[in-house]
């Protein structure tokens, strides 16, 4: 039905193309209900009006995100931010297809922004030449929908557990879908995380195959490929010379020291096709990418964007909310609903409020633990993110933390910290309890008790 | 965007009761709960003990090992551990901290051992690899060397190999190359 109108919509037309008919059938879509629609959505000015007023965060710049960028400004998003810490490498032009040779060694971000800014009249794209770690939750909270086109495992976490934290019971606007593209040559997943909500990256983080590691001793000893002359250098010619004090997987410097070791070594032992290209990939894991995957990929994250953007048809959320593709032998997808987990260590197990009266002792409240009908705990281990408070075993760290038994709970915690606390009777579980204080913390009692003492002498 | 906002609405009144409220404070991490679990679950005997320089920091600590068996009978061997926040989906680094004489363990310290690396899997915890670094000091393993020379000689000759170790555990050389001094006794 949609697709025929799709594909003349994406008339690029060029610089000033006709900006209005542009829309035309966008508009049909938007403005009218369909038989897929969400009954209770409402379509017209308004519903345009709000759409206009949304604000996407693209994080990546790469080979996924070149596309979601383009793909979301055909989509009518009208307010873009990308972020990418990436400069532009010769490698890239082949997919890339926002950059050219003469933007070698310039921010991805802000040539990409340029690029679709300079294509599609009427969108607001924000450059952000930075790491998302160098970004505070203030800045995440700005944002309607959140895509991700990410290379790491790394990243993924750090945004998706950003965004679970994120989430304010009392401000459902605080909760932000996140819509995740990944590919690996022909294979590749889109997936919608209604952070709380639906099973997180966190929870889906066993869909990922473990990079295959070497043996150290192979490395160490019997060298048989290109890769592992490089993972040995990586390794342990590293940690022997350390050349620079700290490896930096983007510093050419620190890949031409790492290569030239390879190098060496892969002469000794009569290997060829060490690089500096493989050193890199290697060092990087690097994984070879396909344009048309990536495509792919892109498009379905920017339909789902569009969809839970417009609520024109059903996307990919609260029921079936993960679409894994693979392209090896012919074409499969399935679509799936992946489970939410219960002890997912970042959006389940979330911290229960736990009245505590700040002048017992940690002896007391952990003898409180043992008699609350819900925890029962005989051997309760407890921590706070700064202070382990006190360890059952082992013997070396009971000894160090029992002094804290005798401490009193207004001293150790502060109102409204988080503890954790572990226990051999839980066997997988663990508990996180957000202390709150029941009673005033007599601080200055001891003190008083003192001076009065010694006005009495 | 409207409906999931509604549906997150929906399924917060349902939760409120027990749901925590306040200010946003540090959490404690999903490694360092995890850690907490594994140590509590440790059993140690009596030849091997762990210290926390720093007992509030539970990622970073050394395990003494004293073997009453084997070739390094009288011997301590320190390893240090340090736990990324990556736990326990990412392997925990463990070095030797010595300069020792062993096939599997090179002289900087880079132990061999399966699940040190590629055989690691999240479902497998700390005591796990205690075992593990106790075992190589029972069997060292000649078939996967880390320091060819000591396997070549364990491989050659067991008794001279043996007193190689018995050398190098006294801070003697071995083959040109200097040991740390790893005896128990004074």
């Amino acid at each position: 039905m949609s697709q025929l109108v799709m594909v003349e919509n994406i008339n690029l037309g060029g610089v000033g193309g006709r900006p209005k008919s542009r829309w035309t059938y966008l508009d049909n879509i938007r403005r009218s209900a369909g038989p897929f629609c969400d009954p209770d959505a409402e379509f017209g000015d308004e519903s345009i009006a709000m759409f206009d007023s949304f604000k996407v965060l693209v994080i990546g710049a790469g080979g996924l995100g070149c596309e979601i960028l383009k793909n979301l400004a055909l989509s009518g998003f009208k307010n873009i931010h990308v972020i990418d810490m990436d400069t532009i490498d010769v490698s890239n032009l082949n997919r890339q297809f926002l950059f050219r040779a003469s933007d070698v060694g310039k921010g991805k971000a802000e040539v990409a922004a340029k690029f679709v800014m300079n294509r599609v009249q009427g969108v607001k794209i924000t450059p952000h030449n930075c790491k998302i770690q160098d970004k505070d939750d203030d800045f995440y909270m700005q944002f309607t929908l959140i895509v991700c086109g990410l290379d790491s495992i790394e990243a993924r976490r750090w945004i998706n557990s950003t965004l679970v934290d994120l989430v304010d019971p009392e401000n459902p606007e605080s909760l932000k879908p996140l819509i995740d593209g990944g590919t690996e040559g022909f294979k590749g997943q889109s997936r919608v995380v209604l952070p709380t909500m639906t099973s997180c990256l966190e929870c889906q983080l066993d869909m990922h195959a473990p990079r295959a590691a070497v043996p150290l001793c192979t490395l160490a000893t019997i060298p048989r490929q290109p890769e592992h002359c490089i993972e040995w250098a990586h390794i342990i010619a590293w940690e022997k010379e350390h050349p620079f004090p700290k490896l930096d997987n983007d510093d050419p410097e620190h890949i031409k020291w790492l290569t030239e070791k390879a190098l060496a070594r892969a002469k000794e032992f009569n290997i060829s096709g060490v690089t500096y290209s493989l050193t890199q990939g290697v060092v990087k894991n690097i994984i070879p990418a396909i344009a048309s995957t990536n495509a792919v990929i892109a498009a379905s994250c920017c339909n789902e964007a569009f969809k839970i953007a417009t609520s024109t048809n059903p996307a990919l959320g609260m029921e079936e909310n993960y679409m894994m593709y693979s392209g090896n032998d012919s074409i499969y997808t399935y679509t799936f609903k992946h489970e939410k987990k219960d002890d997912c260590p970042v959006c389940g197990n979330v911290a229960r409020t736990l009245p505590v009266d700040p002048n017992l002792t940690l002896q007391e409240f952990i003898e409180t633990l043992a008699a609350r009908p819900e925890a029962q705990l005989k051997k309760p281990s407890i921590r706070t993110e700064e202070k382990s408070l006190y360890f059952q075993s082992p013997a070396s760290l009971e000894l160090k933390t029992r002094r804290n038994l005798k401490l009193k709970m207004g001293k150790l915690v502060e109102n409204g910290e988080e503890i954790g606390i572990t226990d051999p009777s839980l066997g997988q579980v663990s508990f996180r309890f957000k202390l709150k204080f029941s009673k005033v913390f007599v601080k200055v009692a001891m003190v008083e008790e003192k001076t009065k003492g010694e006005e009495a002498k | 965007m409207l409906k999931i906002w509604s549906l997150k609405q929906k399924q917060q009144a349902e939760d409120n009761a027990n749901a925590a409220t306040g200010g946003k404070k540090k959490k404690v991490t999903a490694a360092q709960l995890r850690v907490q679990k594994d140590l509590s679950e440790l059993s140690l005997p009596s030849t091997m003990k762990t210290d926390f320089p720093d007992p509030d920091d539970t990622l970073n600590f050394t395990l003494t090992i004293e073997p009453d068996e084997g070739m390094y009978k009288g011997g301590r061997f320190y390893f240090k551990f340090n736990i990324g926040q990556g736990f326990p989906h990412d392997v925990p680094k463990v070095k030797c901290t010595q300069k020792i004489y062993h096939p599997n363990i090179d002289l900087e310290g880079n132990v061999c051992l399966n699940i040190l690396r590629e055989d690691w899997k999240p479902v497998l915890n700390l005591q796990a690899i205690v075992i593990g670094l106790q075992f190589l000091f029972l069997e060292p393993n000649a078939s996967d060397p880390l320091n060819k020379e000591a396997a070549e000689d364990l491989r050659s000759n067991r008794e001279g190999f043996k007193r190689n170790v018995r050398s190098s555990m006294g801070g003697g050389a071995v083959k040109g190359q200097n040991f740390d001094r790893v005896l128990r006794s004074a």
